[in-house]
């Protein structure tokens, strides 16, 4: 069955090959192993875990920050194609909000699944402080849900296509207020030097941009490769040199950061455990992050030698993925890490809350959930594909035919 | 305390037990009751803590209808003695002689941890420390001193700012306290505190005492022994170690310029732990920098 919207063919996924079914084998697999290592953590209690009084936010908060801002950023295709008018990414719409609500569940069912008690989701949403970043947060992420279903809802209902533009402008401005207020999370946490900057903010929306719009370009590729359909260079290019531009967005506001607080001589014990003495913490931002996750796949993207190479974006596309989780790790785990100032100019010892780096080593328990939120969002997409008209019949470089 | 604020034509007043459930009960004159009788009254309970009072005979009354959400920290405000408010008026502080706290040693930590029951697993990261002795030292001089360090119940307390539900809270009194209802264990505040007192509980919990509960995936802290003030009586840290060094601690009301607190610190120079947030702390130390 296909659906027809202006010129464009939607088919959905028609076989049930040993592929798909190895794909979702896999992706179940990853859910149920998260599901296990939530229901562990729940029952034992969060000591079973690498996090403690010191190290608060783990594994499955990087997860959940990764996926959650990811999420924001793979709809970006469809803003591209609603709010800025570009023909070329419409064919591409659907699947990028399908995407964004995806990563948006799985990150969601990360970080609702290693509260103390996910048994109080009610309370969560029933309770509100609204002095609490946290709070409009719970808004804006469910939120995102309603309008990306909406927007997705105008997308493939052609009596509703007239209003896919506005609907696109209000997710566009919405999944940006999302990513302010989840850089805000950390950026309001006035107590710790590593957070405690506005610049949060913005860079969390760069991060967004980034990571999502990799994720949708490998999707992408995964999708037409999987699905047979034949994919234009046009489109890769496109897509690849946005994401280009997105990692040097996010590279730029990462250096206003830090060198923002290399000039507050408070912070520069923190800057010197980060960039410089923090072992693991400084090997992921410069090797993990900088290197590999930007430097390397803007110069696999704009390379004259591998410019043109499918391969090579896909390569950098990974890239992006895996630089994107080492920037989150070292935000939220390296910044937890360095010691708090109790007493501005003193030394402090005693109790393992106070001096010295925190040791932190993620549990099985952690990956496991962190990972079961990657499973589940694939698995949610790769479902989609199947039953919904998501998937263009062709995004060959030559207009798709008129049905 | 007063839920009608205006010029205390009605008293009210909240009990609420350790647990957190609230008990909400208002006085009116038979004065006020006749003149708010002109018109009906309608008492609505919309949540757990949250009333909602309407009705024409309020005007008539000359009383200002409640606002909708009445404040958490109003809510679950304990009577003290029982029938009596909590009064925003007081503000418990306590001020910590360093130079005589030296000499007490391990007095506060464990009578704190034998009044509220929480005890350790041999997990020094994960265990909780509702209070914990640290010594700060000056790496250019070398002085140091050993200081407590607990919930610093503060003015301006971020936890409770970015609780997302609520769940931290701070008393009309100013003691800043977890209501363990509405805790989901999501750790923010953990992440907001700038002094580390904030534990996660990571373990199921065993030996509870009844006046201080607790719960696996919540979060606790120092809650200034609000049962023992609640009966008149100061924390328990401060009744054992005044009991090893007399004077190491004085408990009382920061806002009473007849207290002992209060006149000690308008004697000596006290300091604040992280002092330039700005967060008020109700807990002061003398000697830190001496």
């Amino acid at each position: 069955m296909s659906a027809m919207t202006g010129r464009i063919a939607y088919r959905e996924h028609g076989g049930w090959g040993v592929g798909y079914l190895a794909l979702v084998g896999l992706l179940g697999a990853l859910v149920v192993a998260g599901l296990g290592g939530a229901y562990v953590m729940e029952t034992e209690g969060h000591w079973v875990s690498g996090m403690s009084h010191r190290i608060v936010w783990g594994t499955p908060h990087v997860a959940a920050v990764f996926l959650i801002v990811a999420a924001s950023g793979a709809l970006n295709v469809a803003s591209l194609s609603s709010v800025f008018g570009r023909a070329l990414y419409q064919p591409l719409a659907r699947l990028s909000g399908v995407l964004a609500i995806s990563l948006l569940a799985g990150g969601l069912a990360v970080l609702v699944l290693d509260l103390g008690r996910p048994d109080r989701l009610i309370v969560a949403m029933t309770f509100y402080n609204f002095k609490s970043i946290f709070a409009w947060n719970i808004f804006l992420y469910t939120g995102f849900f309603a309008v990306a279903i909406v927007y997705l809802w105008m997308m493939m209902e052609n009596r509703m296509n007239r209003f896919s533009k506005p609907a696109g402008v209000f997710a566009f401005l919405w999944r940006l207020v999302l990513t302010t207020g989840t850089g805000s999370i950390f950026g309001f946490l006035v107590a710790r030097q590593a957070y405690d900057t506005a610049v949060m903010a913005p860079m969390f929306v760069a991060m967004s941009l980034a990571f999502g719009h990799a994720i949708f370009l490998l999707v992408v590729l995964a999708a037409a490769a999987g699905t047979g359909r034949p994919l234009g260079d046009e489109i890769v290019r496109r897509l690849k040199n946005l994401l280009g531009i997105f990692l040097a967005a996010t590279l730029y506001f990462v250096a206003v950061q830090h060198l923002t607080n290399l000039y507050i001589a408070e912070r520069r014990g923190i800057e010197r455990f980060l960039l410089a003495d923090g072992g693991v913490h400084t090997w992921l931002f410069w090797v993990g992050h900088v290197a590999l996750g930007c430097l390397v796949p803007i110069a696999l993207i704009f390379s004259p030698a591998t410019a043109g190479s499918r391969r090579a974006a896909a390569l950098a596309a990974a890239l992006a993925v895996l630089g994107g989780i080492a920037q989150i790790y070292v935000i939220v785990i390296g910044g937890q890490a360095y010691p708090m100032v109790l007493v501005p100019g003193m030394e402090v010892t005693g109790s393992v809350l106070d001096s010295g780096i925190a040791a932190y080593a993620p549990s099985v328990y952690e990956i496991a959930l962190g990972l079961g939120g990657v499973g589940i969002a694939l698995l949610m997409v790769t479902f989609a594909v199947k039953v919904l008209p998501i998937l263009p019949e062709t995004l060959a470089d030559a207009p798709p035919e008129k049905a | 305390m007063t839920a009608l604020a205006d010029g205390g034509l009605a008293r009210a007043s909240c009990e609420c037990t350790p647990s957190g459930v609230t008990r909400t009960t208002m006085e009116l004159s038979r004065r006020e009751l006749m003149r708010g009788a002109a018109g009906a009254v309608l008492t609505f309970t919309i949540a757990p803590g949250v009333t909602l009072l309407v009705g024409s005979g309020l005007a008539a009354a000359g009383l200002t209808p409640p606002p909708l959400n009445i404040r958490r920290e109003d809510s679950l405000a304990a009577a003290r003695p029982p029938g009596t408010a909590v009064s925003p008026k007081t503000r418990w502080g306590i001020l910590i002689d360093l130079a005589k706290y030296a000499d007490v040693g391990d007095a506060a930590v464990t009578a704190c941890r034998n009044e509220h029951g929480w005890t350790g697993h041999g997990r020094p990261a994960t265990d909780p420390q509702w209070i914990r002795n640290v010594t700060v030292r000056d790496p250019k001089t070398g002085a140091s001193r050993v200081l407590p360090v607990f919930c610093q119940h503060c003015e301006n307390p971020p936890c409770v700012d970015v609780c997302p539900t609520g769940a931290s809270f701070r008393r009309a009194d100013g003691i800043v306290l977890v209501d363990k209802h509405t805790c989901i264990g999501c750790r923010y505040c953990m992440m907001a505190c700038p002094f580390g007192v904030r534990f996660f509980v990571h373990e199921n919990v065993t030996g509870q005492k009844p006046h201080s509960p607790r719960g696996k995936g919540t979060v606790e802290s120092c809650n200034l022994c609000v049962h023992r003030l609640d009966a008149n009586k100061s924390p328990a840290c401060v009744e054992a170690t005044n009991r090893a060094k007399p004077g190491t601690m004085i408990f009382g009301d920061l806002n009473d310029p007849n207290s002992e607190i209060a006149r000690a610190v308008g004697q000596h120079v006290v300091l604040r732990l992280r002092a330039e947030l700005g967060l008020d702390q109700g807990v002061l130390y003398k000697g830190l920098t001496q």
